[in-house]
């Protein structure tokens, strides 16, 4: 038998302190997250200098409670990875120097993540990969389509051009005045809802697999003032229902499309937004037809966590990447 | 008894060893680059010159701001991160005590202060009183003129110290004249070596629990606080 590898994960790209075990890239040994939503919803969105002051509280406490958890000795944890990017700088700043400094006092390989790779290997901690894979990924801050050929080597085949669907998602829950986070309620009132107007779908060029939502989120904006207006009255569950229903046909006829010119064996959905149950209904009718295994993840590890820190850091150690003590946190880090 | 001490909170980069309250090693240097980069390899290096590993530290202590709110977050990261993990204690000092260490053998009130930008200053005023540092005016983000005002009616030398001196000492001698003194270049740089001893006789808190020095609320806080308010008394 060989040895497990138990890697300790450490995430703060935004509003979530989060710490996490995991035992051979597969397994939750243990994981913990605390989460400042309620801190930042009276600013209607996460203030990034706020954000950073709540990390540099948290850290030690979520690390203790992640240690504690996990059951484990410290001769037992393999390695520290960390989320080095993308991010709020000032957020993942306190992830990567808590991360350097636990490296250096217990004198561990430290490894530093790309965020994006952590929401991929969120599905490996529910189901192994094979490979081709692809990978749908929607959150506050991404929209992305990622080949795999293999563990750790990715290639974005596809990406936003302007908002990301979250953000998307939250201008027009503004709009209808939904709470900070809008997506959710923005689903909620969808599935009540007729999408009886007609919003655009950016296609893009043809063949294009990126994607842009600053368009349909303008338009939804000025149907709005427009009804406002003339006196209209528009019910908020029909142009929710009508926006999900642009963002979903999108994001699904994309998928759709790569994963049959890829002729991938998975298809992979990864990001906070893959907890819309309309975008998920969508993507299962599609995928059932053509026959392709599709990985969504469970709401908690869709969401931003360290346990994907922890499984995608597995990989990376497994393949020998390691960071020295002079890493730094990068905002805008590419997915390599 | 070895104590690392560490200062990210201002342009200054300090790590400072010291062992059975000698200091056997001490990196400064003073400028605009990446402390996130800088501080751990600098830790490394120091430690490994004077043969010391991780295990055998015994105390922390940090500067815990005011300053640059990033530098102070990065400091205290490292050093609570690191206490946390070697099971030791870890004290924070203002950044501002620190600079006031420099001016042990003066009589008079001293003025340590950090550009806080737009005429503001993080400063505080203290005295050596029978070998002991104490506090004259509290901590405060304030404007400097209103802080010179103040030290100018107390009619007693002031020892100006900091590390932007030179933004604010034109202003300094029009409101104090032969009563501010200013020292040369050094004295504004806080020691680490400083930091460490003014750490010496500080009860270190629980480690979960120190939080940076800022001196002012993240704006979007105050700007929602003025807001409420400003309902309260509308309402
Ligand atoms: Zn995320």
């Amino acid at each position: 038998m060989t040895k497990d590898i138990n890697i300790l994960g450490i995430e703060t790209s935004c509003d979530e302190t989060a710490v996490a075990v995991v035992r051979n890239g597969t397994e939750i040994v243990s994981n913990v997250v605390a989460s400042q939503i309620d801190s930042h919803k009276r600013f209607g969105g996460v203030v990034p200098e706020i954000a950073s002051r709540h990390h540099v509280e948290q850290i030690t406490m979520v690390l203790e409670e992640a240690v504690r958890d996990s059951q484990l000795s410290w001769d037992e944890i393999d390695a520290i990875a960390v989320t080095e990017g993308p991010g709020l700088v000032g957020a993942l700043l306190i992830g990567v120097n808590a991360a350097k400094a636990l490296a250096f006092a217990k004198q561990k390989p430290l490894v530093g993540v790309h965020h994006i790779a952590g929401h991929i290997y969120a599905n490996r901690l529910e189901e192994d990969f094979q490979f081709p894979l692809l990978a749908l990924i929607v959150s506050g801050g991404h929209t992305e389509l990622v080949l795999m050929k293999d563990h750790g080597n990715y290639e974005v085949i596809g990406e936003t051009r302007d908002d990301a669907a979250g953000e998307a998602y939250d201008k027009v829950a503004r709009m209808l005045n939904l709470p900070y986070p809008g997506g959710p309620h923005i689903d909620r009132l969808a599935a009540v809802g007729e999408a009886n107007i007609a919003f655009p779908r950016a296609w893009l060029e043809e063949g294009s697999y990126d994607f842009s939502f600053s368009g349909l989120k303008s338009a939804v904006i000025n149907k709005i003032h427009n009804a406002k207006q003339r006196g209209e009255v528009l019910k908020d569950e029909d142009v929710a229902a009508s926006f999900q229903e642009s963002v979903v046909e999108v994001l699904t006829s994309k998928t759709l499309r790569a994963a049959k010119q890829y002729q991938v064996k998975q298809v992979i959905v990864a990001g906070g937004v893959a907890a819309n149950k309309g975008l998920r209904a969508s993507l299962e009718t599609a995928f059932k037809q053509v026959d392709i295994p599709l990985l969504i993840p469970p709401l908690h590890l869709c969401t931003d966590n360290a346990a994907m820190i922890a499984a995608a850091g597995t990989i990376a150690y497994e393949q020998g990447r390691r960071s020295s003590l002079d890493l730094n946190a990068n905002a805008s880090l590419l997915l390599k | 008894m070895n104590i690392l001490a560490i200062d990210t909170s201002n342009q200054l980069l300090g790590v400072a060893l010291l062992k059975d309250n000698q200091v056997i090693g001490e990196v400064v240097t003073n400028l605009a680059k990446n402390h996130s980069v800088r501080l751990m390899p600098a830790i490394e290096k120091l430690m490994n010159e004077v043969d010391m590993t991780p295990d055998q530290l015994n105390k922390i202590v940090v500067a815990k701001g005011p300053g640059s709110y990033t530098g102070v977050r990065i400091g205290i990261t490292t050093a609570k991160s690191l206490a946390w993990a070697l099971n030791i204690p870890v004290v924070g000092v203002s950044s501002l005590e620190v600079l006031a260490y420099q001016g042990k053998f003066f009589n008079g009130l001293i003025c340590p202060f950090f550009d806080a930008r737009r005429g503001l200053v993080f400063t505080g005023v203290y005295q050596w009183q029978a070998d002991q540092l104490t506090s004259v005016y509290e901590e405060k983000n304030m404007l400097m003129v209103d802080a010179l005002e103040k030290l100018a009616e107390e009619g007693k030398e002031v020892l100006f110290l900091s590390p932007d001196i030179a933004i604010h000492q034109e202003a300094i001698v029009d409101a104090l004249g032969d009563l501010a003194k200013i020292p040369e270049g050094p004295y504004h740089l806080a020691r680490p070596a400083n930091l460490a001893l003014a750490g010496l006789d500080k009860e270190p808190g629980e480690t979960h629990t120190l939080t940076p020095n800022y001196l002012r609320l993240a704006e979007a806080e105050a700007n929602w606080r003025q807001a409420q308010k400003e309902k309260q008394q509308n309402g």
